[in-house]
């Protein structure tokens, strides 16, 4: 029964989706007064995906075994949390997942957006439930989430056990809620191009949706790389996985439209070019909610065994894209212009910025789809990692994390002070961490040695825009550019602390023994057999120390039967000034067993950073949302005041 | 700047921006992708010694080993045509054994394939991707099974 409401809410949200295109027609076509009916089928349609969602994950949490996702994807024995977060660790529910945060996103929009024209709000509801419309489709003809399975089995199959861990339920709802938030700045953009009301007013109103998605996006992918680092067991941050990339790409254009936007908003500059990067953020969600979601990474010929699905998200792909791309082609040369700006200023700054990111964003896209290219030309396999996009991509992001420092000392239209002046300090910093590196660290890599220099330069210049002012009269967006950026310096010196100074000890060890990793002495006390609910597990003791008293870490490695599989379990402990890891592995036929161990100094710098980012966004949208605030409050008043 | 002009720069700026990233790519992508090789393929001769690659295989049956140092271990990996030796040091993945796929990372020393890293089957419905192609083609995965 509740699996049959969920799916008839789903039918209803797409029918209403279709009423809410046609209404979009209409509202171009004539001065109807279709405004208000609009709004509350957006709303209407929110509310009715929300209820389906609702439904697929009470199916899950009542291990209901008639509904065929559930039997794939759970299992009775799972603890309660899992259970629910089986809902979206799977493709079905993911797709749900992600076609509720689109109505969603579409309802808030339908509900709270009082800034932009009317008529430019009517046709970006209309492109919004375009959007939306396709992917019911999707669900309903190729992935219906609410299918029954006659006779139903006793039992599920369970979730992947890699997938039983805490990062599962929150990891891919945040990253979903930032990878489609985007679709309300696509949305914005396509109907503010309809319209021809491209100007700062729209800038003001996008502003907040972007700022939200950037954020979420943000910590979506700092949790991510958390998750891999300990749930993997590999010691690694970041694997250049075509699936970390699917979330890296949009980031990347998001990160350029966040910067962009406020010269359209400030100054009016830059019409075109947001409008294009607005389009072009929400199609690298798309693009990779096809990557992940089509199996055509996994294999050309996996695409191949499941059709339906890969060329149908392949078709919408096509189709939106397409359409957006065709519009921008015949409205974006109509754009006016706006204010010109002069050689040296934050806009040509802005600018910079937006090549640079827009030049590693098409290096990382490249890269990610190559083999694909390949494959299909070809037929040769090949894959294309690390090497790659570190070393193409590396150099352009340090000139980027350089430049960062400047640009947010430039003024609006002109410069004409001596701004480098003001980073006399910052440069100097740098260079001396810099020639620390050079005289304490010989032999480590040159990226990492600039890596360094740049995050000491960076840190001191991401401050300077609070200096020589009341910092505490600054605006919150100035105060949150400046965590912002700060975050980007604390993020590059974890990641080039990590590279140059990581120790590595892999090993075998008896009961008793002891081994040295950086500076710690880690002896090995005892394994032992131990269980959970739906596992048992071989865990190590061990006793590290570095002088002080000594602490101990307990790695396991985990072994499931509903599915069957091994996992590891590392164990961590976080220092100050770095992360102990160990791994434990297998049992040597001498009595003793493989272990793994890594010292790892300033690590945590890396998602330290990446939250600080994210901070910084946040600070930057409750700033931005306190200003429209008074800006409405007083434009009230003002209109109270005249017709009083 | 005058707007048109204005606009005229911004537009080359952009295009200049797509086409060095298509440069920095095709630059970076000819030596850096690793191309994936079956034992065949290196009997053939089609892989060059010290370039980095990926062999992928069925572990074959009774060829796992271990170096006295315990986390050294050799195997064989085989496509029902051809073998090609391979040595791993570090902690072999989840559910690695005999008579299931393997793809190995590294590169290929004097005929031995030295792994940096070992993907194997993780679980009952994962296959490495190029291996699902190659039991595809060949029936190796079916043949080696029984």
């Amino acid at each position: 029964m509740i699996a049959e409401v969920g799916l008839a809410a789903l039918w209803l949200a797409a029918g209403l989706a279709a009423f809410q295109s046609l209404l979009m027609i209409l509202a171009l076509r004539s001065d109807v007064e279709v405004a208000k009916p609009m709004r509350v089928v957006a709303m209407l349609q929110g509310v009715l995906t929300l209820t389906a969602f609702a439904m697929l994950v009470i199916v899950f949490a009542r291990s209901d075994m008639s509904v065929a996702l559930v039997v794939a994807n759970s299992n009775s024995a799972k603890p309660f949390i899992y259970k629910i977060a089986g809902a979206w660790g799977n493709h079905e529910g993911s797709m749900l997942m992600w076609v509720t945060i689109l109505a969603v996103s579409g309802a808030a929009v339908a509900w709270f957006s009082r800034r932009t024209s009317e008529r430019t709000l009517l046709a970006a509801l209309g492109s919004q439930a375009m959007l939306a419309l396709g992917f019911y489709a999707f669900l309903l003809i190729a992935s219906n989430p609410f299918a029954r399975l006659f006779p139903a089995p006793a039992d599920g199959q369970g979730l992947n056990p890699l997938l039983q861990d805490p990062g599962l339920a929150f990891h891919p709802p945040t990253l979903y809620l930032g990878y489609v938030g985007l679709s309300v700045a696509f949305s914005l953009a396509v109907g503010a191009l309809l319209t021809g009301e491209v100007d700062s007013r729209l800038a003001r109103a996008m502003r907040p949706w972007v700022l939200a998605a950037w954020v979420l996006l943000t910590l979506g992918i700092t949790a991510g790389s958390y998750w891999a680092y300990y749930e993997l067991g590999w010691g690694g941050y970041w694997f250049w996985d075509p699936v970390e990339n699917a979330s890296l790409m949009p980031w990347l254009a998001a990160t350029a439209l966040l910067h962009s936007i406020n010269v359209l908003a400030a100054r009016g500059a830059l019409k075109a070019w947001t409008m294009m990067l607005a389009v072009i953020a929400f199609s690298m969600s798309m693009v990779g909610t096809f990557l992940v979601r089509s199996g055509i990474l996994t294999s050309v010929h996996a695409f191949a065994i499941d059709p339906e699905r890969g060329t149908f998200l392949l078709a919408l792909l096509a189709i939106y894209v397409g359409a957006a791309f065709v519009l921008f082609a015949l409205r974006g040369a109509t754009l006016k212009e706006g204010a010109p700006f002069e050689l040296v200023s934050r806009e040509t700054g802005l600018v910079i910025n937006n090549l640079i990111l827009s030049v590693i964003l098409g290096i990382v896209f490249l890269g990610t789809l190559h083999p694909l290219f390949v494959e299909a030309v070809t037929g040769e396999k090949l894959s294309v990692g690390a090497p790659y996009f570190n070393a193409v991509a590396g150099p352009l992001a340090l000139v980027l994390a350089v430049l960062v420092g400047v640009g947010p000392l430039l003024s609006w239209r002109r410069e004409r002070r001596p701004v480098l002046a003001q980073l006399k300090i910052a440069a100097l910093l740098g260079v001396a961490a810099l020639a620390i590196t050079i005289i304490l660290a010989r032999d480590i890599a040159i990226l990492p040695r600039l890596g360094f220099g740049v995050a000491a330069f960076l840190a001191t210049a991401s401050i300077l825009p609070l200096v020589g002012r009341n910092p505490f009269r600054a605006p919150l967006a100035t105060w949150g550019m400046v965590f912002a950026h700060l975050g980007v310096a604390v993020a590059l010196a974890g990641m080039a602390a990590n590279s140059a100074f990581t120790s590595e000890r892999l090993d075998v060890a008896r009961p008793g023994e002891t081994l040295k990793v950086g500076p710690w002495l880690i002896q090995l006390e005892d394994v032992t057999p131990t269980a959970g609910k739906n596992w048992t597990a071989v865990e190590a003791q061990l006793r590290a120390s570095r002088g002080g008293g000594p602490i101990i870490l307990k790695p396991q490695t985990r072994y499931f039967a509903d599915p069957v599989m091994e996992t590891n379990e590392a164990a961590i402990d976080t220092f100050w000034n770095g992360q102990l890891y160990t791994v434990i592995g297998k049992a040597d036929p001498s009595g003793g067993w493989q272990l793994r161990l890594w010292w790892k100094p300033f690590v945590t710098l890396i998602w330290a950073g990446g939250v600080l980012i994210a901070l910084g966004g946040a600070l930057a949208l409750v700033g931005r949302l306190w200003r429209l605030r008074q800006r409405r409050g007083a434009s009230a008043e003002w209109r109270k005041e005249r017709y009083a | 700047m005058k707007p048109k002009n204005q606009r005229l720069v911004l537009l080359s700026a952009a295009l200049l921006a797509v086409l060095v990233a298509v440069l920095l790519a095709m630059w970076g992508l000819r030596d850096r992708a690793s191309y994936f090789f079956t034992p065949a393929d290196i009997a053939a001769g089609k892989a060059s010694e010290g370039q980095p690659m990926r062999l992928g295989g069925m572990v074959q049956q009774g060829s796992i080993t271990h170096d006295p140092d315990g986390v050294t271990v050799r195997f064989v990996v085989t496509d029902g045509k051809a073998t090609t030796p391979v040595s791993f040091r570090g902690i072999v993945p989840d559910l690695f054994r005999e008579g299931t796929g393997a793809v190995a990372e590294g590169r290929l020393e004097r005929g031995t394939f030295v792994a940096d890293t070992i993907l194997a089957k993780h679980d009952e419905r994962y296959m490495p991707p190029e291996l699902g192609n190659l039991a595809a083609e060949h029936k190796v995965g079916k043949t080696l099974k029984k």
